[in-house]
């Protein structure tokens, strides 16, 4: 048996789990210990064969209040993933007003998940930018 | 020159997570309430953190920051409230008028109660007093946060992170995102400051190392930050001969606490809590000052926004009972909340008996594995709670039972 220890990263709980598996990890054989809910499961099965982690970064805004729209994946992504989404983000330049759930990239770098805008950034109009 | 005075029945000052759910509650109450916000935007720090992990407890789902705010700014708007931004409140009597003031402005503003939700300010180097050289370069994490995410300005390629709060372990992250070099976190505690998932999802996954029981002890640099020398420290908090070394680095952050912004409440004459630097408050959240409430991190420091807010829910609802209830009598506490061995806190501080019910946030001294928390008043165990394991970064809450006999409650960890 294998095991492992990690601190579930699902919500501010931050479970310390005891991950037990054999051979090769699968629900079948993943066990875990000191998790709150049912996710830590899920979790320590992923983290085993591929960790997977929401993106959360800005990307800019052209005529807006604000220089910066915040936007996130609206799943976690493939931690591996991570990289080509924020490279595809920082060529994108969006057009205020933008209101949350925009969708900034459909389908980011072949994940099948979106990135939306997770903060409204209404349009400049004389006043001075913020 | 006479200034236009205007009269609501609850005023609430500052606009993050915990005044925005205080100014709702109150008027979902049936109270006219002014919310009163000195930046551009409503929503407080949260506009900054971009970052997930908002809303599990208040909403049963993860939202970021933004998002989290937009809830709460969305409530306060249905529920009725004023909200009204770019303005400061520069003065609050204990009469509980408050001077306003916006470009081209002045007023005041009299208010049968006012909810103070101003939130919290950072350590600052010279609070820390780190030697050395007095070079830029050196940040607060979440002035480095408000750079970053909202200026859009890149603070530094080389950084090192002095202190393992959550604002630091997410600016990691970030700035490692944004194409900086994350050399190390360092902490001076034997453990980490921050919740074990921000440990876990931005230090590990990008292998920043984590220098614990560590501290800055001086930084160099003339214009610029050049490097920092970091030393380990004992037990006793004593640097440890010969174990001082280097980290060239061209940006410093420091997320080494935050302290309860209490300018307003101070001058109005609002006892402070020396230990939670922010009011003494009975189990109404009502200060010393009739028809004063506190809330929020200006009322002790939170672990999450959600539980900032929730306070916020029950003091907002507190304020606006105080306002239009008809001639609302001092009430006088009559028992005392205080933090025994093993606890660091207690909020609030006094809570009348005929309030049968109470509940406490307090936060334990040192980490530990499972323990219990007892409240006692005389003989009495009049709250437990148990604990898979204790933590000073978490805050905990505690419901405790009042009987009608008078005795103060002591609560510790046994």
């Amino acid at each position: 048996m294998n095991e492992r220890t990690m601190t579930c990263i699902l919500c501010p709980n931050g479970c310390e789990l005891r991950v037990t598996w054999a051979e090769e990890p699968s629900p079948a054989t993943v066990s875990v210990d000191g998790n709150l809910c049912p996710k830590g499961l899920t979790y320590a099965i992923d983290e085993l064969t591929h960790p997977m982690r929401t993106l959360t970064t800005s990307v800019r805004v052209r005529d807006g209040i604000q220089r910066l729209a915040s936007v996130k994946t609206t799943t976690a992504i493939p931690r591996d993933a991570l990289p080509a989404v924020r490279s595809a983000l920082r060529s994108i330049e969006l057009r205020a007003p933008v209101a949350i759930g925009d969708v900034v990239l459909a389908d980011a770098a072949g994940t099948g998940v979106d990135v939306v805008v997770t903060r409204a950034v209404s349009k400049r109009t004389n006043e001075a930018m913020t | 020159m006479s200034e236009p005075i205007r009269t609501v029945d609850v005023a609430v000052i500052g606009g993050g997570p915990a005044g925005l759910a205080a100014a709702a509650s109150a008027a979902r109450e049936g109270a006219d309430v002014l919310l009163i916000d000195r930046n551009p935007q409503l929503g407080g720090i949260l506009n900054q953190c971009i970052h997930d992990g908002f809303g599990l407890h208040a909403f049963g789902e993860v939202l970021t920051g933004p998002e989290f705010a937009d809830r709460y700014v969305r409530s306060a708007r249905e529920a009725g409230v004023r909200l009204q931004t770019h303005t400061l409140v520069t003065r609050l009597t204990p009469e509980r008028d408050l001077i306003c003031s916006r470009i081209g402005h002045r007023e005041t503003v009299r208010t049968r109660a006012t909810v103070l939700a101003m939130g919290c300010r950072e350590r600052t180097r010279g609070m820390i007093r780190i030697p050395g050289t007095r070079p830029a370069g050196v940040y607060t994490a979440g002035t480095a946060q408000w750079l970053t995410n909202i200026g859009n300005i890149r603070i530094g390629r080389r950084v090192v992170i002095l202190g393992s709060g959550d604002i630091g372990l997410i600016m990691a992250r970030r700035l490692k995102w944004e194409g900086a070099e994350v050399v190390a976190v360092i902490e001076k505690l034997p453990y980490p400051s921050g919740l074990p998932r921000n440990i876990n999802q931005c230090l590990l996954d990008y292998d920043i190392p984590l220098y614990l029981s560590h501290s800055v002890t001086r930084i160099h640099g003339g214009n610029r930050v050049e490097r920092v020398t970091v030393a380990r420290f004992d037990e006793s908090g004593c640097v440890v001969a010969g174990s001082e070394f280097d980290l060239s680095c061209d940006t410093l952050l420091l997320s080494v606490g935050l302290i309860p912004e209490n300018e307003l409440s101070r001058q109005a004459g609002v006892v402070l809590d020396q230990r939670t630097r922010g009011a003494e408050v009975a189990d109404t959240y009502m200060t010393n000052i009739p028809g004063v409430f506190s809330c929020g991190n200006v009322l002790h420091i939170h672990d999450l926004a959600d539980w900032a807010a929730e306070e916020g829910d029950r003091a907002g609802a507190e304020a606006a009972r105080y306002a239009t209830v008809a001639a609302p009598g001092e009430i006088k506490p009559s028992v005392a909340i205080r933090p025994g061995n093993g606890v660091r806190y207690v909020v609030p501080q006094r809570a009348n008996v005929a309030d049968q019910r109470v509940l406490l946030s307090f936060r334990v001294t040192a980490p530990s594995g499972a323990t219990t928390i007892r409240a006692v008043a005389g003989e009495h165990i009049v709250g437990e709670l148990r604990l898979r394991k204790a933590h000073p970064a978490t805050m905990e809450q505690l419901e405790i039972q009042l009987r009608d006999e008078v005795h103060d409650v002591e609560v510790t960890c046994v």
